[in-house]
């Protein structure tokens, strides 16, 4: 079965998705991240939308309930890379995603993490990269 | 609705979520073909997703017919999602935004119709539902 891969960064989770996501794809992902989040305790979960030609309210609903269940499991969740002509057709079709934190690239999504981190007063800044 | 003049038309069946990324796909290639900025890709894709998920979800399954329309000097892109379903039984409630009678947001049928210039939903109870999106260049 298709599984959007998940990769781990100290403490966070990294999420690049590149493919047209069928709805049960979207929702495996869903599935996925959430064990993971609790699997290696996760602080922050990033999720790279530069590569999605459109977000539809299915999409939408589904990085929305992401950042809910991430929320509960006491984990941030940053959306990056939304392309403009998406972000414009997003807010038409009526979706807003309230709720969610964005971020323009990749880049200053993992330093909005790392400063929530060190907000936090939990960041052990050991740095490793763990791709699994 | 009959605005425009059909010129070329092909249909796609709407079955499975993956006839629904086909939909977009094949969409998205006819509105490339008919030179609509990105903006406009972006909507008529994002609507024709919605609406194939509706055709899909309420309605059954059913099909797609995409077809290239004119009206005098415009061209246009007309998506037409035919399904065999229970039917609508309350078009404007249908309409509003965060009506739902399945598990979406509501957004599907009115998001898509302001992504589009024309839209119309014919009720045929009993034998389904035929829903109609144009968006003019």
């Amino acid at each position: 079965m298709d599984r959007i891969p998940i990769l781990r960064m100290g403490a966070f989770l990294l999420v690049t998705i590149q493919v047209d996501m069928h709805d049960q794809l979207a929702l495996t992902l869903q599935d996925d991240l959430t064990n993971r989040i609790t699997e290696v305790g996760a602080k922050g979960v990033l999720i790279d939308i530069s590569s999605l030609e459109i977000v539809d309210s299915f999409i939408g609903r589904t990085l929305a309930n992401i950042a809910s269940m991430a929320r509960v499991l006491d984990a941030e969740t940053v959306v990056v890379g939304m392309q403009p002509a998406v972000a414009i057709t997003l807010v038409e079709l009526g979706m807003s995603l309230p709720g969610i934190r964005t971020a323009l690239n990749v880049e200053s999504g993992m330093n909005f993490l790392r400063e929530t981190l060190v907000n936090n007063e939990e960041y052990d800044g050991d740095g490793d990269s763990t791709e699994d | 609705m009959a605005t425009g003049t059909a010129q070329k038309i092909e249909q796609l069946p709407i079955q499975n979520s993956s006839d629904v990324v086909a939909v977009r796909q094949r969409v998205r290639a006819w509105a490339t073909e008919l030179k609509f900025s990105l903006v406009e890709q972006t909507k008529i894709v994002t609507a024709a997703s919605e609406l194939a998920r509706n055709t899909l979800e309420h309605g059954g399954g059913g099909l797609l017919e995409l077809a290239r329309v004119s009206n005098g000097t415009r061209q246009g892109i007309r998506l037409r999602f035919i399904d065999q379903g229970p039917g609508i039984a309350d078009i404007s409630l249908a309409l509003q935004d965060g009506y739902s009678t399945g598990k979406g947001m509501g957004l599907g049928l009115g998001g898509s119709k302001r992504l589009m210039n024309e839209f119309n939903i014919e009720p045929t109870p009993g034998t389904g539902t035929t829903v109609t999106a144009i968006r003019w260049k």
